[in-house]
């Protein structure tokens, strides 16, 4: 399973031969690996990166979409209805945060009112629901110190964790027979009669059914294919992270009034209780630059300080930057969702091109439909075994303090606080260090526990994080990832201690401090000390301690 | 909370957060003074703190008389607390205190609750990072806090870095670029945005010019370069408001970056403890015996403001040890309390309020570098400290007793005993602007609901920082400390130090 399939031969054919390969480990190329596990099928998803998520998927605001937005009849109208509609039971299935919060679309003037009539009665023809005009006083009271006269309520809307989600949607296709590879970059495919061989940085593999949901990159794919002439541009879109004390003031995303190009700056919500600004919106050529401007954040600050002005730069927690893939016409026209199966191109294999938002929301319906036009043209056996049933890693802070006590009591792991302020115990981050895709980056943990994200940036926990990957998976120190392919924490050792074994923090530590650290000579087996009125390590209460001298 | 959890709760009649060097004094300093029944609680399996990754010697200077490395100086405490046998657990994470002083801890072996009478917060403090500077550009691997650097070279035996560029003078960005050039890394220049060094002159002296490394003033890292790991940085020459000067940028190739760009007071239990902070220091406001807003909960050490030395975090937790005892013997009402307020000059003070009966220790630190400078404490036209000095830097914390102002401590059976509220009634009939009201004097407060404050437009009055400015409404009685240059024609006089 996973990455350890690597060879070290370019050539090596992979001996397996699958029925279905997707290309893109995105939140898509997840959903469509996780439904057509419904079938029997012989399934694997290629991922050039180290993990999944890790482009389009996860770098946006993580809004569940209602579905009025978008051009009455496409795709992504239809799609996003669909896949918000099965959010609840999806997130429920698969235990990903997901909340129906609703959001709002602020205006102040004659002719926001008069667009935001519009966007509602093309929500209605899309098929969305729950969408009406709020005034000032109940806007204001919804959420307290927004600026506006009035809004678009739409209570269909929500927030989800589009890791978690996408992670979740993989691990079920994982659980249920798929395989992925990482670090698998797809650089050929040739149509055989059988079907397709599909070249990758490391071996190439054979397959049937080929799926293009490669996000980004969707337009080379879609080129290997023999697909040509699909125009593929990027949106890139800088946002701002804001400290998790602010989500309780933000019960839900802020919009503002839609322009027909330009969504406008949203101040979002996260399921975690960030809140986030952003976006920003610029038309870009390069889909893998990800680097936030000056400019971009000093307008992100203005534009959300007219909308919910209730943060300063003190609460900055993060900046990071996602791209969208926008299928063009000609004329640079943004187009529709392409979702195809060209027969006479390339049978058996379908190209996705240009799956930007709303592909979050509506990727479990893309998938769907994806699979609905393949078994158009074959039929796929089910498959009765099929557990659409996933299991999270059980947080330790979202618990009630008795179901802590238990947790601690199964599993004295969960008993040791390792990140701090997001209050990650050394048990979660342990299912996480062997999570089922065999992600092994320092962001991988990150965004399965959480570790990292508070305020300290992982400050006071990465060293525990790096040093749990290195002894847990028995990675040397050089190959530690910190998330992109070639991305090294270290260079080496600082210095060659001998005899370190898995024990070289204790043995470095005790070098360094000389003769000065007492408790170094305490020695490893104590990890509690003294309780009040105790002198024999018992964490029993001694009756009579305050008659202790 | 449930029976069954209320049969768990311990009593302990002091908790202590943290076994650093504020905690580890503190815990002494309570045992010698006769209580016993404290705990001490430490999340690392060893105590020490942050001293256990300061491997420099310096340490101790001020307290000892000698240089000692971290571990030395934690060792000196540590060995003590052995020798008494003071309570302690290692492992264990405070994870919420209560306003009710009920304290909760994650232990492997469980989750432990105890009640308590006081609480000294002793957390220490964090870093500064890279998303809260929110620097332009790319987010690779290789841009690392200080101390994150600093842990895994000295701690775990790690290499992070081998062509350094360090943003931010902080002290332990120096150490850092002495620590990595001597383990064979090559540090290109440490760059500081302000027009002066934060960090102590005999670091700058020690770490960078014994060994080569520039020090490039009123400069910023502008762009950072490297969708994998670090490739390089681009600085900037900054304007007298801080903005990069356009033009003036130069790309320097490195795989590492090194932040020490300000250290943050850890408060987030403080917090949930319902302890306002003040927002200049992002400690807590506290009186002169170190006692947060929640009566019986206590803040010494960097958790309450960022010192320069260690020795200082010591002598503070002990003078805090001193007032808790009294607290717990004498158990008296909260008296009124008159505000200290960071004048001209002066960035924030610690305490920021008093009850003017008793000496206390009055830390500040100022906003620019001066010479030839009158510090002066007074409560409007008494003069409670006059000092001068022939140079003041914002790196050093300036530290000052002030002696009693009021009439002596009612227990003490003198006459003539005037309360602060009396004080104030007078003042303000005295005084032209006339008292206010209650809730501009007791202004760190207004910080609680700091989103409510803020939602309002008109209001946006922030710093860069982002934190409010004072307000201007000012109560009619508090103590003052300012800094003014003092003139040629006054001369400069043998009272400096």
């Amino acid at each position: 399973m996973g990455v350890q399939e690597a060879s070290q031969n370019k050539e090596q054919l992979s001996l397996e031969r699958f029925d279905v390969l997707v290309i893109g480990g995105g939140v898509v190329g997840s959903a469509i690996a996780r439904e057509l596990c419904r079938y029997r099928l012989r399934l694997g998803v290629l991922e050039k990166n180290p993990d999944v998520c890790m482009e389009t998927s996860g770098r946006n605001t993580g809004v569940c979409h209602g579905g009025f937005a978008y051009d009455t009849g496409s795709l992504k109208a239809k799609l996003c209805v669909e896949g918000n509609r099965m959010m609840d039971s999806l997130s429920k299935e698969l235990d990903f945060p997901f909340r129906r919060c609703g959001k709002v679309l602020v205006g102040n003037t004659r002719e926001d009112y008069e667009r935001l009539l519009e966007v509602i009665a093309q929500g209605e023809k899309n098929g969305a629901s729950n969408m009406r005009m709020i005034d000032e006083e109940e806007l204001h009271r919804l959420i307290p110190g927004v600026i506006g006269k009035f809004a678009m309520l739409s209570g269909n809307s929500g927030i989800l964790d589009p890791f978690q989600m996408t992670i979740a949607l993989a691990e079920n296709a994982v659980q249920n027979g798929a395989r992925y590879f990482l670090e698998r970059e797809v650089t050929g495919i040739r149509q055989t009669e059988e079907g397709y061989l599909v070249e990758t940085s490391r071996e190439t593999f054979r397959t049937r059914w080929v799926i293009n949901s490669a996000g980004l990159n969707c337009a080379k794919i879609s080129e290997m294919l023999g697909i040509r002439g699909h125009r593929v541009i990027g949106s890139k879109d800088d946002y701002i992270l804001l400290d998790n004390r602010l989500g309780k003031d933000l019960p839900m995303p802020i919009y503002t009034v839609p322009s027909n190009t330009y969504m406008g700056i949203h101040v979002t919500i996260t399921t975690d209780g960030n809140v986030l600004l952003g976006p920003t919106a610029q038309d870009t050529e390069n889909l893998s630059w990800y680097g936030v401007e000056q400019k971009n954040l000093d307008f992100l600050y203005k534009a959300a300080m007219d909308l919910w002005p209730n943060f300063t730069r003190a609460d900055y927690i993060r900046t990071y930057s996602g791209i969208l893939p926008k299928w063009i016409d000609g004329n640079g026209k943004i187009q529709d969702f392409c979702i195809e199966i060209r027969d006479d191109i390339a049978p058996r294999a379908v190209n996705l091109v240009g799956i930007e938002s709303p592909g979050l929301t509506a990727s479990v319906a893309i998938a769907r439909h994806v699979i609905r036009m393949m078994q158009e043209r074959e039929r796929f056996p089910g498959n009765e075994s099929f557990d659409p049933v996933r299991h999270g890693i059980v947080r330790f802070a979202e618990q009630e303090p008795q179901v802590q006590a238990g947790l601690i009591e199964e599993n004295p792991d969960y008993g040791q606080l390792v990140c701090r302020c997001q209050k990650v115990t050394r048990a979660e981050l342990l299912q996480a260090v062997h999570n089922p895709l065999g992600v092994r980056t320092l962001t991988g943990l990150k965004v399965r526990t959480r570790a990292m994200m508070g305020r300290c940036q992982g400050g006071y926990c990465q060293m525990r994080l790096t040093q749990m990957l290195e002894e847990e998976l028995k990675i040397p120190e050089k190959e530690i990832l910190y998330s992109r392919p070639g991305s090294p924490l270290f260079f080496g050792k600082v210095r060659e201690i001998a005899d370190t074994g898995n024990n070289g923090t204790e043995k470095a530590e005790a070098g360094n401090a000389q003769n000065g650290n007492t408790e170094s000579e305490r020695g490893k087996g104590m990890d509690i000390g003294r309780m009040p009125g105790d002198k024999r390590n018992s964490m029993e209460p001694v009756p009579g301690e305050e008659a202790h001298s | 909370m449930n029976e069954k959890n209320m049969q768990n709760v311990r009593n302990v009649d002091v908790l202590i957060v943290g076994g650093g060097p504020a905690g580890l004094a503190a815990a002494l300093r309570l045992w010698e003074k006769g209580i016993r029944n404290i705990l001490l609680v430490e999340r690392e399996k060893r105590l020490g703190g942050i001293l256990r990754q300061c491997i420099h010697d310096g340490f101790g200077l001020a307290r000892f008389g000698e240089s000692l490395s971290g571990p030395e100086y934690a060792g000196r405490f540590t060995e003590k607390l052995e020798e008494y046998g003071i309570p302690f657990l290692t492992d264990a994470a405070v994870y919420q205190i209560t306003p009710e002083k009920i304290v909760t801890v994650v232990t492997k072996k469980g989750l432990l609750t105890f009640q308590t009478k006081a609480v000294i917060l002793a957390m220490g403090c964090r870093e500064r990072t890279q998303g809260a500077l929110a620097i332009p550009g790319e987010r690779p691997a290789g841009v690392f806090t200080a101390g994150t650097a600093q842990a895994y070279m000295n701690l775990y035996n790690r290499m992070p870095a081998r062509e350094v560029v360090i943003l931010g003078s902080g002290d332990i960005g120096l150490i850092m670029a002495r620590r990595l050039t001597l383990e064979g890394a090559h540090v290109h220049a440490v760059f500081e945005i302000q027009p002066y060094p934060s960090g102590l002159a005999r670091n700058l002296q020690q770490c960078l010019r014994d060994y080569g490394i520039p020090l490039y003033l009123s400069h910023t890292v502008t762009e950072i370069h490297g969708s994998s790991r670090l490739e390089g940085v681009t600085v900037s020459e900054v304007d007298e408001h801080l903005r990069p000067v356009p033009g003036t940028e130069q790309y320097i190739a490195c795989d590492t970056l090194i932040l020490s760009a300000g250290l943050i007071p850890e408060n987030e239990l403080s917090l949930e403890a319902g302890v306002i902070l003040d927002p200049r220091t992002k400690g807590a406001v506290v009186d002169e015996h170190l006692q947060t807003s929640v009566p019986g909960i206590y803040a010494a050490g960097n958790v309450l403001h960022v010192h320069d030395l260690a020795d200082y975090v010591s002598e503070e937790a002990e003078l805090l040890a001193d007032a808790v005892v009294s607290g717990l013997q004498e158990n008296d009402a909260q008296e009124e309390k008159i505000p200290i307020r960071a004048g001209e000059g002066i960035h924030h003070t610690v305490p920021q309020k008093t009850g003017g009966r008793e000496p206390f220790l009055l830390s500040f630190r100022v906003t620019r570098p001066m010479q030839d400078v009158e510090i002066v404490v007074r409560l409007a036209d008494q003069v409670l400290l006059r000092k001068r000095r022939k140079r003041v830097v914002p790196a050093e914390m300036l530290r000052f007793p002030i002696q009693p102002f009021l009439n002596a401590v009612q227990k003490s059976g003198e006459a003539e005993v005037e309360s602060p509220s009396e004080y104030r009634n007078r003042a303000a009939q005295e005084s032209p602007s006339g008292y206010r009201n209650r809730a501009a004097q007791e202004s760190p407060s207004r910080h609680r609901n700091r989103a409510a404050q803020e939602s309002i437009p008109e209001n946006r009055n922030r710093t860069e920082d982002g934190m409010c400015e004072e307000n201007s409404d000012r109560p009619a009685q508090e103590i003052v400390v300012e800094i003014r240059k003092i003139m040629p024609d006054e001369g400069f006089g043998k009272e400096v130090e």
